[in-house]
């Protein structure tokens, strides 16, 4: 397993009054996902309707942070001064709602153990200062159950 | 004469033209437009005062460098063209959803001979960058890169590998039948003498070529160049004397029927290439086995395998067997593809370099490279995750 290290730059994201919650559900440890009250399904990216059964009453609630690997890049192209290649660009899909998906970053995983379905959890990276703080959600491998435990 | 589809055989193509092509050109995106627009023109049999309507993917107000090299309102200026109906715009079928509005409007009477025209000058632009320099030259990541920039992901390439992967994994597509839409773009472009690359290339070389974002290598890219394609789309009654066979826009596949994104499709092995196919086929009787020419987009070479399973070659799925090592695809082959070297080889002209290609291709005046088989019904189709557009051209 290959450890992650921090890069010296992200590209921060620009959020919207809709995408706030996304990007600092983190500070307190938490993905927050869009979900419908109506139909009890998640979606994203963030918006003020519910795609499936266009309710208006839609709010971000914590997920577990858990997901599934459902596809996957190892960029090997440097696009970004302080973001060095090669790192792995994944679209992971929620746990509670299997065809939302985050495109994000799995780390501490080496290329070749990964895996569709890979179960990922949640780990939040803090950028930026004051108002424009944000909390990248990332995710890395599940540990496999230690021996003995049951899981 | 109807001749069904959505617009009844009203809608024809009477010209095609082509700027120089090639890399880092020094020429201004104006200066190639006004080229391959007179060109077109000319091609035609008609004049520029004869023309009464522009149209153009994606106009002004981009901010990335090179990518359009005109406005409508820029060409209608330089050439002095009293047009009657204008209109372009990104938030179409894809780069030729112009060509599309501007058949709409020659069906509806609203221009007779409409210029549809598609420049870049990415090479020049990018010159000393690489080619997300200028998507990430923003301190923030905005608008849809929103969700994609924090993470590094700030190229297609990165968006794109990911379904490419997922289709791989699911179907057993591999990289030798990506390299085999690679090879066949380069050795269709070693014909044509307005090509960027024209060297041979083989599958040892594909394979041992550098990795840009897997399973995408750098043959799997399309080449940033400078030039611009355009065509005339006119009104069969305004056509009839003309230079050439008008060649009937028979359908077009304009849908989006599923959200506009990148990455939230519930079926990750297809794209908005099957909603545009889908609604492309539902507008004619016409099927995929009438089809004998196809020029599809390849911004990355696993578009073209997108675009093939869309229209319904082969059942979903099944592209590694239709693919095989691309043999079906040469001069020779059945399906004659991508035969000016697509964006892989011959040069990033943005999905209407597919459009002229196939008007020449129908008209018989490929030179060398000319499909055997005397293609009588071309595919065109462009674009990539959730920008796609298609038609249907036919010279009968």
């Amino acid at each position: 397993m290959s450890s992650y290290t921090r890069p010296d730059f992200r590209l921060a994201p620009q959020p919207t009054a809709e995408s706030a919650s996304f990007w600092t559900g983190g500070e307190r440890d938490e993905l927050l996902i869009t979900k419908c009250r109506s139909c009890d399904h998640f979606f994203h990216p963030p918006g003020p309707s519910c795609f499936r059964c266009r309710s208006l009453d839609v709010a971000p609630e914590p997920t577990s942070g858990r997901g599934f690997v459902a596809a996957w890049t190892v960029n090997q192209q440097q696009w970004l001064p302080g973001m060095p290649p090669p790192y792995i660009v994944a679209m992971v899909e929620l746990a509670e709602d299997r065809d939302v998906r985050v495109t994000t970053n799995v780390v501490d995983i080496d290329p070749a153990d990964l895996r569709v379905g890979l179960e990922v959890q949640v780990f939040f990276e803090a950028w930026g200062e004051g108002e424009d703080r944000v909390w990248i959600p990332l995710f890395r491998p599940v540990p496999a159950p230690a021996k003995g435990e049951s899981s | 004469m109807s001749r069904g589809g959505p617009f009844g055989g009203r809608a024809v193509i009477t010209g095609a033209g082509k700027s120089q092509v090639g890399r880092r050109l020094g020429r201004t995106g104006l200066e190639l437009t006004v080229e391959a627009c007179l060109r077109a023109i000319e091609d035609a049999g008609l004049t520029v005062d004869d023309i009464d309507g522009v149209a153009s993917y994606p106009g002004g107000g981009v901010p990335q460098p090179g990518f359009s090299g005109a406005s409508t309102h820029e060409l209608q200026n330089a050439l002095g063209i009293a047009a009657k109906w204008y209109m372009s715009g990104a938030e179409t079928a894809g780069q030729i959803g112009p060509v599309i509005e501007a058949c709409m409007a020659v069906s509806l009477g609203l221009a007779n001979h409409v210029v549809v025209f598609r420049s870049v000058w990415e090479s020049t632009a990018q010159a000393g960058g690489n080619r997300a320099s200028a998507l990430s030259s923003s301190p923030r990541a905005a608008g849809h890169l929103e969700y994609f920039g924090p993470f590094g992901a700030v190229s297609p390439s990165s968006w794109l590998a990911m379904p490419a992967q997922r289709y791989m994994h699911d179907f057993g597509l591999t990289r030798e039948h990506l390299g085999a839409i690679a090879l066949n773009a380069r050795r269709h472009a070693g014909l044509n003498p307005d090509a960027v690359y024209r060297e041979p290339l083989t599958m040892e070389e594909y394979l041992g070529s550098r990795m840009i974002s897997e399973p995408f290598c750098l043959y799997d890219c399309d080449v940033p160049c400078d030039g611009a394609t355009a065509v005339i789309v006119s009104r069969r009654d305004a056509a009839s004397g003309l230079a050439r066979t008008p060649l009937t826009v028979e359908s077009v596949g304009t849908g989006m029927l599923e959200r506009a994104t990148w990455d939230q499709r519930r079926d990750l092995t297809t794209m908005a290439a099957h909603d545009a196919a889908a609604t492309m086929w539902e507008r004619t009787t016409l099927t995929a086995r009438d089809i004998d020419h196809a020029q599809l987009y390849d911004g990355f070479s696993f578009l073209t395998v997108q675009w093939l399973d869309a229209l319904g070659f082969f059942p979903h799925g099944q592209a590694g067997d239709f693919v095989g090592d691309g043999e079906r695809f040469g001069l020779d082959g059945p399906l004659p593809l991508n035969t000016s070297g697509g964006q892989l080889s011959g040069g990033r002209l943005h999905g209407v370099g597919f459009l002229h290609e196939a008007c020449v291709q129908l008209w018989g005046e490929g030179g060398e490279r000319q499909a055997r088989n005397a293609p009588e019904l071309a595919v065109v189709a462009v674009g990539g995750g959730p920008v796609a557009g298609s038609l249907l051209l036919s010279n009968r």
